[in-house]
């Protein structure tokens, strides 16, 4: 058992932490959630990948450095040390990604993947639908078949970056009147400016248009498009779903530094002592999970799957984040309310973390039933 | 970086694991509470043969050098087992006496089981077990002495294994200088280890239990409120178990406070959990899992309570 990293590793940071020192734009960018802080992220994508630093642990013949999952646990604590600026392309990278890495032809991998790690092409995730949330398996939105591919209809909601990303992915019935309601699922990637598709952007608490509902009529996918085999949706999905719970989408790196923020920002408060326990707790818990996941790196190295336990990252990293930005806005006093301090935003995104990407009380459900091994109840 | 217990590391874990489901804990611990110290010499015994003592004692004093990670993974199991006893305290002691001419008198005794050393201090007045410990330390404003012994009664814990006594002033003084933070941090990581031990349990007992209660004319496991509430007692354990073990690596008295108060606090509120989930029974002193419930509290306190654990965090970056 160590924590100590090799001097390649070691000499890997050190590189990282010099391009990001001498690249990260000294004026943070305009919100993401913007039409301008939208391009101005595509832009730092461009940036980042121009320099082989936007999917690190990728092969190289798609544009990473083939890191391996350690390096790119430091790349990450680098990249939110830095404060440099949040990943636009974030769904394509954490979600479709390994989705394809996994289930993707070589020709869809040779298509999709530079132009992700680019930032040309940004994806939105289409899963959820008005009436399908934690109950995703009851989706409805159709994919019939027509020559040479598919044609989509229904509706999709809470679509992620859709108001301005170029294209989708999600699960679509091919199937009527299967057994379960898992089964008969596709999963298919789309434009989103295809005719037929309709996008509506939604403002979230803040008004920004963080994400949009999708109405689709009859639009045209072709067979290349398939992820996986058709009628499998449900596997293809549940495969990668596990990265957007756990390790994928919250890598340490960014609490670490967002605590280190906290504590900077309670001792230039004169560090009261009303709040010295939370800063404590979020020093602490940044260290937790970094920590717990360094240890789960060490298990999937050694071969083992992750699965269920992510469940259990999911639940802390979005309670942490909750608390950890509420602790920043109580020191900030009556400039808390403001909606344009450094910690407001990130803090509105905070408050979706126990409803997005599976909702707390799934999770829980998961821990309590796959990994604690109690009786299924009544869903 | 590959931080996981090797394989060496588990099977220790595992073999004092058979070793102490084999002693029938949970009657070594209500005889102790009685002041029936008989059953839990003996244990004590065997877990010094297993080379536990010798972990926290270097090799030239007959231990096994300073290994604070298989420490650990010793302290986890005693915890799960709620062993009774000063053992975190004659770990102390084993930090406390490292003065070469100390060293020699003492430590090959502690590492053997021989010895079974108690501590008080200013900020901790009550030496734990001070009627069954054979050696009495006391950390005064002057250094460390040996105390002539427990002053007599007992007072009771609110853990009825664990019997607090004063210690009686006076006696030899050992060291003026002696390495209080350096010991403070043994004791810290041993009490957290302890502690995860301790939730472990509470949370396996507990998952046994609603799995097989029935009310309602099903499993009461199976109620979400339940689950969910053991679910958050299993994440709460599950970054308790990082932090102690990343401690343990680099002995930092921060990352040593971090573990004891995250370690703490998971296994009290799971010693709620289990309270709550057990219903009635578990309220009982006759049922087993009041040996680990009391316990939990008494963890939460010993070696320095949350705040001051917080505080060592917080210190450490200033
Ligand atoms: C910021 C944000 C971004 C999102 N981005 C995307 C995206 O990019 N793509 C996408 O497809 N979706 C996205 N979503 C949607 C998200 O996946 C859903 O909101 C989520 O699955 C929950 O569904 P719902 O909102 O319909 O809530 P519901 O399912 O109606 O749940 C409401 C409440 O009831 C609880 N509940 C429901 N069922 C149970 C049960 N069986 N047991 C206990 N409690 C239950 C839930 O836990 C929740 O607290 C996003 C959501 C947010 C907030």
């Amino acid at each position: 058992m160590d924590l100590a990293f090799t001097q390649e590793e070691d000499a890997f940071r050190a590189e990282a932490r010099s391009w990001l020192h001498a690249h990260v734009p000294s004026v943070p960018l305009p919100s993401l959630e913007t039409e301008e802080g939208f391009a101005a992220h595509r832009a730092w994508e461009a940036e980042l990948a121009a320099n082989r630093w936007s999917v690190v642990d990728w092969p190289t013949a798609y544009g990473g450095r083939d890191s391996g999952l350690v390096r790119w646990l430091i790349f990450e604590e680098e990249y939110y040390a830095a404060a440099a600026p949040a990943r636009v392309s974030q769904n394509g990278i954490h979600l479709l990604a390994p989705t394809l890495f996994a289930h993707g032809t070589e020709e869809q991998l040779a298509r999709v993947l530079p132009t992700m790690a680019s930032g040309h092409i940004i994806w939105a995730q289409a899963w959820s639908e008005p009436e399908a949330g934690s109950d995703l398996a009851s989706l409805t939105s159709r994919a019939v078949r027509t020559d040479g591919g598919w044609l989509l209809s229904g509706q999709k909601t809470w679509s992620s970056r859709a108001p301005f990303a170029d294209r989708a992915f999600g699960l679509f019935r091919s199937e009527q009147h299967t057994a379960r309601p898992h089964q008969g699922l596709t999963y298919l990637m789309f434009d989103l400016r295809a005719p037929g598709v309709t996008v509506r952007p939604i403002a979230r608490l803040d008004g920004k248009p963080a994400f949009a509902e999708l109405f689709l009529d009859d639009v045209f996918v072709p067979d290349e498009d398939i992820v996986g085999e058709p009628g499998q949706g449900w596997s293809v999905a549940m495969s990668t779903a596990a990265g957007e719970r756990g390790l994928t989408l919250r890598s340490p790196g960014r609490f670490l530094a967002s605590a280190d923020r906290l504590h900077e920002l309670w001792r230039a408060k004169g560090s009261p002592e009303a709040l010295r326990r939370k800063v404590a707790d979020a020093l602490i818990g940044a260290r937790a999970y970094q920590l717990f996941t360094y240890a789960a790196a060490s298990r999937f190295l050694d071969g083992e799957p992750l699965g269920a336990e992510s469940s259990l990252n999911k639940v802390f990293w979005s309670e942490y984040d909750i608390a950890l930005h509420e602790t920043a806005l109580d020191l900030l006093g009556p400039e808390g309310e403001l909606a344009d301090t450094a910690w407001s935003e990130p803090y509105v995104f905070a408050l979706a973390g126990p409803i997005y990407a599976g909702t707390n009380e799934i999770q829980r459900d998961i821990i309590a039933e796959r990994l604690l091994g109690l009786p299924k109840g009544r869903r | 970086m590959r931080f996981l217990l090797d394989p060496e590391q588990r099977a220790f874990a595992a073999s004092l694991d058979a070793l102490l489901t084999a002693a029938d804990t949970p009657a070594v611990i209500r005889d102790w509470s009685r002041g029936d110290h008989c059953g839990g010499r003996a244990l004590w015994a065997r877990i010094a043969e297993a080379g536990v003592f010798a972990l926290a004692i270097p090799e030239e004093y007959d231990g096994l050098g300073a290994r604070p990670v298989e420490l650990a993974v010793a302290f986890v199991e005693l915890g799960r087992h709620a062993v009774p006893g000063p053992l975190v305290e004659t770990v102390t002691a084993a930090a406390l006496l490292t003065e070469p001419a100390l060293a020699k008198r003492f430590l090959p005794s502690l590492a053997a089981g021989g010895t079974m050393a108690t501590l008080a201090s200013a900020d901790a007045p009550y030496a734990l077990d001070g009627d069954a410990a054979t050696t009495h330390l006391s950390l005064t404003a002057d250094g460390l002495r040996l105390s002539p012994g427990p002053a007599t009664p007992a007072r009771p814990s609110l853990d009825p294994a664990r019997r607090l006594t004063p210690l009686l002033p006076g006696g030899e003084l050992l060291s003026p200088t002696p390495p209080t933070d350096q010991a403070l941090t043994w004791a810290r990581l041993a009490t957290a280890a302890q502690a995860l031990g301790l939730g472990e349990a509470l949370l396996d007992r507990t998952v046994a239990y609603v799995r097989q209660r029935t009310q309602f004319g099903v499993p009461t496991g199976s109620f979400q409120a339940v689950k969910h509430r053991l679910a958050d007692a299993r994440i709460a354990l599950a970054f308790a178990r990082p932090l102690l073990f990343g401690a343990a690596l680099t002995m930092s008295a921060a990352d040593v406070a971090a573990a004891k108060v995250t370690a703490c606090e998971a296994a009290y509120t799971t010693a709620r959990t289990a309270l709550q989930l057990h219903g009635a029974i578990g309220y009982t002193a006759e049922y087993d899992l009041s040996l680990w419930l009391t316990k939990a509290r008494a963890l939460r306190g010993a070696w320095g309570g949350p705040d001051e654990c917080r505080d060592a965090v917080l210190s450490a970056r200033l």
